[in-house]
């Protein structure tokens, strides 16, 4: 068996450091906003998570494009790697968005644009999943996953867009203003500090988790090949 | 065409025969109506379909006069959603249940011209599903409003937007396990944004909106419209390749 790669160990380490340091700064270090109280100390993972699913998904309709190009299997594991984490943090997203919400906003949920194209995305990738679950041969699922995260990942800005436009025609959801104007306010230094810390902490667990799914593919393949010959 | 005109054309070119492009997706389109109208299988099932989704709605939400004011478009579209995915698999099925996308990817043809092909036919499918729709939900509401060109030109778009992303996808959903469980779970969340602006642009016409007021979300259907085509287009290969 192909033993766990030394950087790998480092980086998990690392993952661990600095998201205590992320909690740290997000949780004391920050000062309390004065306007929304404690609860705005949600927004710095929320953001944090925020980005690294939205560069997964991103990544993944790139990879998938290079996998159609090169029809090199790593890409495909690329390409799953950065949709099952990216789902995943984006799915922590909405909840941590969720639990803020419901002291600023006064509800668990609202159908503003970005909280709708959200919820689609997080539709488009769960789709994403029971495609690929429904096709046995790899080179097949490869192919349909690489096209799916393609549409995927090129629907959901226009979704956006349009979303955004319904709602500022109808202002009846959450007003004129724009969400950031609904819960807006603007950073001191040590909130900014905390701020980029997280993007900073998110990033290297995203890629700390990106490599651990990405080996995982790999083993998985070498498994299903064993298993192969085995059989004959 | 007949006979003597292809077997000269074939003698002189004896590798290099190939079909225009034009042809090759007027020849998959013919076969596709001409098999429909024969059996009408699939537009009866789309009909009905579509009147029972309307008949539905009449009780749901309890359609009167105030009501339909504000949902009429997002009636018609969940209508033309549902059925339009009734028949994106259903055309899909016929091809791939006897073996028939086999023979049409033997064919010596660009494989995007089977894409066109199966994308025209239902797109005609779901235009004569509409063509019929529409009349009589104008007749059962009184809704003469429908019958304006420009919201008959945002149909026509929308269904266009539709048809290509849905061809695409029924071509990957007919061959995983699950088949036509899956093409509405594929298909509804990537084609958000062409249905909700589509419920836009139409229910602002139907709401006397100006022309400057619809613009936005026409600009983006058309902009869905040419994305989608074309990627459809660029991509279509991989999906049918085996």
């Amino acid at each position: 068996m192909q033993s766990k790669p030394i950087a790998l160990t480092i980086l998990d380490i690392v993952s661990i450091i600095v998201l205590g340091i992320a909690s740290y700064l997000a949780l004391v270090f920050a000062p309390t906003e004065a306007v929304m109280g404690d609860v705005q100390r949600v927004f710095y993972f929320h953001i944090g998570t925020a980005w690294v699913g939205l560069v997964g998904f991103v990544l993944a309709a790139v990879s998938g494009i290079a996998y159609l190009i090169t029809k090199d299997m790593r890409w495909d594991r690329f390409e799953v790697a950065a949709v099952e984490v990216s789902t995943m943090f984006f799915f922590i997203t909405i909840v941590l968005g969720s639990i803020w919400a419901r002291p600023a906003w006064n509800t668990w949920w609202t159908w503003d644009p970005r909280l709708t194209t959200a919820a689609v995305t997080e539709l488009i990738y769960i789709a994403y999943f029971m495609l690929r679950q429904g096709i046995e041969d790899p080179d097949k699922r490869a192919r349909f996953g690489a096209v799916y995260a393609l549409l995927g990942g090129l629907s959901a800005p226009i979704t956006f867009m349009v979303i955004r436009l319904f709602r500022t025609i109808h202002p009846v959801v959450i007003g004129n203003q724009s969400a950031e104007a609904q819960g807006g306010f603007s950073m001191t230094p040590d909130m900014r500090t905390a701020f980029f810390f997280a993007l900073f902490a998110f990033t290297i667990i995203f890629i700390d988790m990106m490599w651990h799914r990405i080996r995982l593919g790999g083993l998985q393949e070498k498994v299903e090949q064993l298993k192969l010959n085995v059989s004959i | 065409m007949t006979d003597t005109t292809k077997t000269t054309s074939l003698e002189k070119q004896p590798m290099e025969y190939r079909p225009s492009f034009f042809k090759a997706t007027m020849a998959i389109v013919q076969k596709d109506l001409s098999a429909e109208f024969r059996s009408r299988e699939l537009l009866s099932a789309m009909l009905v379909f579509s009147m029972l989704v309307i008949l539905i709605f009449n009780f749901a939400l309890e359609l009167d006069i105030k009501v339909r004011q504000s949902v009429t478009a997002g009636v018609l579209w969940t209508t033309f959603a549902f059925a339009g995915t009734l028949g994106l698999n259903r055309s899909m099925a016929v091809e791939k249940d006897r073996g028939c996308m086999d023979g049409l990817l033997l064919a010596p043809v660009d494989r995007s011209a089977i894409f066109f092909g199966k994308a025209i036919s239902n797109l005609a499918f779901m235009l004569i599903v509409e063509a019929i729709v529409l009349p009589l939900y104008a007749l059962l509401y009184n809704e003469v409003r429908i019958f304006q060109p420009s919201f008959l030109g945002v149909i026509l778009l929308g269904s266009i937007g539709y048809i290509a992303v849905g061809t695409l996808l029924s071509a990957m959903s007919v061959q995983t396990r699950t088949r036509d469980v899956l093409l509405p779970i594929l298909l509804f969340p990537v084609a958000v944004p062409v249905l909700l602006a589509s419920v836009k642009a139409s229910g602002g016409l139907l709401n006397n909106a100006t022309f400057a007021e619809i613009l936005v979300p026409l600009n983006l259907l058309i902009v869905y419209d040419v994305i989608f085509i074309a990627v459809a287009f660029m991509v279509f290969d991989f999906v049918v390749e085996e």
